[in-house]
């Protein structure tokens, strides 16, 4: 039992051992290559055996016996058998030592507890080393305390989890230099009109003004009359504790906000509604639901590289990045799946889900209904779930037609359980400081898992209870989508066309807060590190922050994804004038 | 990987099982004892399960006489005792350990799932027929459901826990005086109502500045409408910097850039136990403990937890040996111990933790160079004569490696606004604030919240008066609660803080034993129509304790609460 346990513990290593052990040992079909391969393998036992042996036994007799049977592999005698499994073993034991050991750097300075006794069984041996005479636990003494120990440098630093160290290392890509440089010097119109632009964050500051209004007049009695609800029926107040995944009353809002934003005859079940503090959480919810450590989710590209973070961080789930060109305005392909798909099964990496987001974020296309159909399909064929991002459905403002998820399961009642949706005010709403996401599900499962996670990221009361009046307002919501939208079409036509008077071409658009930007005329080198140099130009000099596509794994490089939802009209012009000089710097170099 | 791609292979690699065919021809064809000794028990299995595999294969590689005794002869003379220890050892080691490597393999997808098919190959992948489509499948039932994840599969389940289970209850069926006499009391939750007249006044007063700033303007909207840190806005820190010094630090000063915010204490040690320790390591905790620790700690993190067991003799305090020996054994079952999480005052005793035992803790995690987790969420709900010290007051005072100390607080108890979800990890630790500072992403607060309390939280008179006004009605009720239980012979154990006492009904139990406990919580759910947290939820080890929140009650619930389990009591006793 204890050896089982043991290897499941070391298998990362003596996986990757027996990973090759079987390359070695796969082609050897016909004898002369089995003789290869023998040869091959042999210098890795003969070396162990030399230091091994003498450990496990004594006297030159049994030396000769293992030496013997191994001089037979070499000279191909021994069989396949003996020439895997002795290496093999010799390895085993290797990494059950090498674990043993690398198990215990805490604590070196106390000899006691360093080296645990060989013998899982024999509770009593261990204490009797250092304690003296002392076998019982319950008498053992306390050595340490305050005055016996200096208390500086004693033990070491206190280790933390490895995923600290990953996550502390994962904030150096150029998307979050990006956002870091431009907090240290924003730029303002009148008070610092040398700083840095902001074109990174999506964020949409286009209709504070009707926020801002509404919140005058409402915020008010939304909030106080929810804290006298209290005291008069036992429901729910602001300050007492509330179901962790929504209060029912805006379950409901939001159901209906969302089939107003999405313009169609969907209906949203309210009980299929899970509320979280923000988008982010939703995914990261999503992802703990629907894969294991270890599995995958393909995802389209380029995508927004706060995506990274979300499904992987914790979960420890891995994104597929499945390539979309712009020779096909970046929509995805389901040959393209398919083939990441395969690849991954390849590589022994289970999919579990597809997360697309719709409107695309960044290059802001639409999917239309057969993409959705085939995506359906697809996820069907391979059993695999589809995550449907639709944060800025409320966001279109093209002259296509915005398709949700719903709206197709709605027609087709497929088996809806594979089908995720997640939504969020941050975008639709410009209400990113509310932290209010959506997870609608129609699988059960899923509902019933993400209702008890939603403990770790709910929504604060108040927070809930201002926005329940807020969504309920219809005519409110109404009005605020309509000017939202014009306003996201003037913009966009604006800086798309600025952009355009420069030479560069932006992908069509219909919807979502992005221009994205085809600058590879720029770019001094075609790759990677030429797109890098322009956008630390960019940054630099013409002290504008954009992303770069490399950020949204965008395979071609050139690509940059321009936010302009924080700019007013008047900004723009100062925007081309800075890129305007960079662009020709770029040109005079080519 | 590599395997997987030989597997597909069109071209037969006869010998990766070559040697797995040798044995078992060898084996049917031989059937002697000598070979039966050698393949013997669980030995066997391995051989005919990795078997299978090769046979999906399409050719089948005919075993030759020739390497069937290459491999008979070696292994013979391991049975007659001459092939010495190593290869005795070695054999049957490897073979375990390409059983290991099998079941491993075969683990992971489930076993509805179909295996990678071999029989698909395709050396150009690209040029794979797409042949499923709408057209030619049925919608329905082609396929079998989809599947979600193993820690989803376990969270879906219905709730096994007593604890989850009573507070399912009282929701379906709650007490009120007037419109319901006959539902269900709440004892089980940990919630204090009984200063909500305070807060809403000053909600009611203060609400229009606090959020849109007294001025108004074009600020005061990107203020709460915007993206925010998420870790919580400057200010909020500072506000609650200064409100913990005056809550739970006395004279300590906190400092605000060690202050991660979260929207509620649950996140905020869900994602400390994300930076202190992986997947497979554990915690210790004194027990009885709070039985929600049990999911939020482990549901996603992993962490186990290692309950160490309080007694009653000691009014339930760990004790340093019972730590060191939770620890040991931990080690020998190769758990990685990473930390200690203890609660202060105590949830479900109420009690408090001696300076004397904080200075121990810290010479333990220091000796077993683990860290400390300090849950002081209930630092400011004390009522009773005895002080409370702030693991930070300990830090404070002493030239100590503080790099191991984390602290959380929320304003969910202290402050009776568990529907703010504010909570907040206290660390001196650099790394895990880093860290800690970006898992906020996922369960950070929002604005609005966030400006209330900013407001809320500098108001020091009415912080003050709050408190004071707090701790009286938290007194006298616990006063009542527990000399309404004495009067039924029901002892509480010695209680100075939190919201809750813990009451030893072991004389109403009719076995002392866990089941005992569990029959009598059932009736106090279902006939009493009561709910209380048995003791076997918060993993102690004495049976017939019970935890009675009593923060929500007011004083005329009382006497209805006591007379309820004087019915159950009277029943208990009588057969006994």
């Amino acid at each position: 039992m204890k050896t089982l346990e043991n290897a499941t513990h070391a298998t990362p290593f003596v996986f990757s051992f027996s990973r090759d052990l079987f390359s070695f040992s796969f082609p050897a079909s016909h004898d002369s290559t089995a003789l290869r391969i023998m040869t091959r393998t042999l210098p890795r036992p003969d070396k162990l055996s030399n230091s091994t042996s003498p450990t496990s036994s004594s006297g030159g007799g049994t030396a000769m016996r293992v030496i013997v049977p191994l001089q037979g592999v070499v000279q191909g005698r021994g069989g396949l058998f003996l020439g895997s499994v002795i290496p093999c073993a010799l390895f085993y034991f290797l990494q059950l030592y090498l674990r043993r050991f690398r198990n215990d750097p805490g604590d070196p300075k106390d000899p006691n507890s360093s080296s645990p006794p060989p013998r899982t069984g024999s509770p009593n041996t261990s204490p009797s080393n250092s304690a003296g005479k002392l076998t019982e636990l319950s008498g053992f003494p306390r050595s340490l305390s305050r005055s016996l120990l200096s208390p500086r440098n004693t033990g070491g630093p206190v280790s933390v989890s490895s995923r600290v160290s990953s996550i502390l290392k994962s904030g150096e890509s150029p998307f979050y230099l990006g956002l870091k440089r431009v907090e240290d010097d924003p730029y303002h119109e009148v008070g610092n009109s040398g700083g840095i632009i902001q074109l990174g964050l999506a964020e949409n500051k286009l209709s504070l003004d009707l926020l801002e209004d509404w919140l005058d007049q409402n915020a008010r009695e939304a909030l106080v009359g929810g804290v006298a609800n209290c005291e008069e029926s036992n429901s729910s107040g602001i300050a007492s504790y509330q179901a962790f995944d929504g209060l029912m009353e805006l379950k409901v809002a939001v159901a209906g906000f969302m089939s107003q934003v999405m313009e169609k005859e969907i209906s949203f079940n309210p009980s299929q509604v899970v509320l979280t503090a923000g988008a982010t959480p939703a995914i990261e919810i999503l992802s703990f639901c629907l894969a294991d450590s270890g599995n995958a989710f393909l995802v389209p590209t380029p995508y927004h590289p706060g995506l990274d973070r979300d499904v992987k961080w914790r979960t420890g789930v891995e994104i597929i990045p499945v390539p979309c060109r712009s020779a096909d305005n970046f929509s995805v392909s389901i040959t393209a799946l398919d083939r990441a798909f395969n690849q991954a099964r390849k590589r022994g990496i289970r999919v579990r889900g597809i997360i697309i987001s719709n409107p695309t974020s960044p290059v802001g296309n639409l999917f239309n209904r057969d993409t959705l159909y085939s995506l359906l399909d697809f996820a069907r064929e391979k059993k695999i779930h589809v995550v449907s991002n639709e944060l800025l459905a409320g966001s279109t403002y093209g002259s296509e037609e915005f398709v949700s998820m719903a709206d197709i399961i709605d027609v087709e009642d497929l088996d809806r359980d594979r089908v995720h949706m997640v939504y969020a005010l941050s975008k639709d709403l410009s209400l990113p400081g509310f932290r209010m996401g959506v997870i609608h599900s129609y699988n059960e499962n899923v509902l019933a898992a993400t209702k008890k996670m939603a403990r770790f990221s709910s929504v604060s009361a108040p927070t809930q209870h201002l926005l329940v009046s807020m969504l309920s307002d219809a005519k409110f919501v109404e009005k605020f989508v309509k000017i939202n939208r014009d306003r996201l079409g003037r913009m966009y036509v604006e800086f798309a066309g600025g952009l355009k008077k420069l030479g560069i071409e932006c992908t069509k658009s219909n919807g979502g807060f992005y221009c994205w930007a085809d600058m590879s005329g720029l770019i001094s080198s075609y790759s990677e590190k030429g797109e890098f140099e322009l956008w630390d130009k960019l940054l630099n000099v013409a002290k504008l922050n954009v992303i770069p596509g490399s950020c949204c794994h965008c395979i071609e490089p050139g690509w940059f994804c321009f936010c302009f939802t924080l700019l007013t009209e008047k900004d723009i012009p100062v925007v081309m004038e800075r890129i305007r000089r960079i662009s020709e710097t770029c040109k005079f170099h080519s | 990987m590599l395997i997987s791609q030989q597997l597909t292979d069109p071209t037969p690699n006869k010998p990766t099982f070559i040697y797995l065919l040798t044995v078992s021809s060898s084996r049917s064809r031989t059937d002697g004892p000598n070979e039966a000794s050698v393949f013997g028990g669980s030995f066997c299995k391995p051989m005919t399960q990795t078997q299978t595999r090769p046979t999906t294969e399409p050719e089948r590689p005919k075993p030759t006489a020739a390497t069937a005794m290459r491999l008979i002869v070696p292994l013979q003379g391991v049975v007659q005792g001459r092939g010495g220890l190593i290869l005795g050892s070695l054999i049957p080691c490897a073979l375990f350990y390409f059983l290991q490597f099998y079941l491993k393999r075969h683990r992971s997808p489930n076993p509805s799932s179909d295996p990678p098919s071999p029989s698909t190959p395709s050396s150009n992948l690209a040029d794979l027929p797409r042949t499923s489509s709408r057209s030619n499948l049925s919608s329905r039932g082609s396929f079998g459901p989809v599947r979600v994840s193993s820690r989803a599969g376990s969270l879906a389940k219905a709730d096994d826990s007593t604890y989850y289970i009573g507070l399912n209850k009282v929701k379906e069926d709650p007490y009120h005086r007037t419109n319901n006499p006959n539902g269900i009391i709440q004892l089980g939750l940990s919630e204090n109502t009984l200063c909500l007249d305070l807060i809403e006044k000053w909600v009611s007063e203060n609400l229009t500045d606090s959020i849109m700033g007294s001025d108004g303007g074009d600020l005061s909207i990107s203020g709460i409408a915007a993206y925010k840190p998420f870790d919580g806005m400057t200010e909020m820190k500072v506000a609650m910097a200064s409100f913990m010094s005056r809550v739970i630090g006395k004279a300590v000063s906190f400092d605000p850039s060690q202050i991660v915010l979260t929207a509620g204490a649950t996140p905020a040690i869900e994602i400390l136990s994300f930076c202190l320790a992986d997947h497979g390591n554990a915690f210790l905790v004194p027990t009885p403990y709070y039985p929600g620790f049990d999911r939020d700690i482990r549901s996603r993190t992993g962490v186990e937890l290692i309950p160490v067991h309080c007694r009653s003799t000691d009014n339930f305090v760990f004790s340093i040996t019972a730590l060191d020996q939770a620890f040991n054994q931990a080690r020998k079952r190769g758990l990685k111990v990473r930390a200690i999480l203890i609660c202060n005052p105590a949830n479900p005793v109420g009690n408090i933790l001696p300076r004397e035992t904080l200075y121990d803790v810290l010479d333990f995690a220091r000796e077993k160079n683990i860290h400390i987790i300090c849950d002081e969420i209930y630092g400011g709900s004390v009522f009773g004569s005895e002080e409370f010290v702030s693991m930070a007051e300990i830090l404070d005072s002493e030239e100590v490696d503080k790099d191991r100390v984390h602290i959380i607080y929320g304003l969910s108890k202290d402050l009776s606004l568990p529907g703010f979800r504010a909570g907040v990890i206290y660390s001196y630790n650099n790394s895990v604030l880093a860290a800690a500072k970006k898992l906020t992403r996922f369960s950070s607060m929002s604005t609005l919240t966030q400006r209330l309390l900013i407001s809320m939280l500098s108001d020091t008179r009415f912080t003050q008066e709050y408190f004071e006004i707090n701790k009286r009605r938290v007194k006298e009720i616990y006063d009542s609660f527990v000399a309404g239980l004495e009067q039924l012979g029901i002892r509480c154990s010695e209680s100075n803080a939190g919201l809750y006492c813990w009451a030893d009904m072991s004389a109403l139990i009719p076995t002392y034993s866990e089941k005992g406990e569990l029959e009598l919580w059932d009736k106090l759910l279902n006939i009493a129509k009561i709910n209380v947290t048995p003791g076997s939820a918060c993993h102690c080890i004495e049976p017939g304790w019970f935890r009675c929140c009593f923060a929500t009650l007011s004083q005329e619930d009382i006497p209805v609460v006591i007379e309820r389990i004087q019915k159950v009591a009277e029943t208990c006793k009588s057969p006994s």
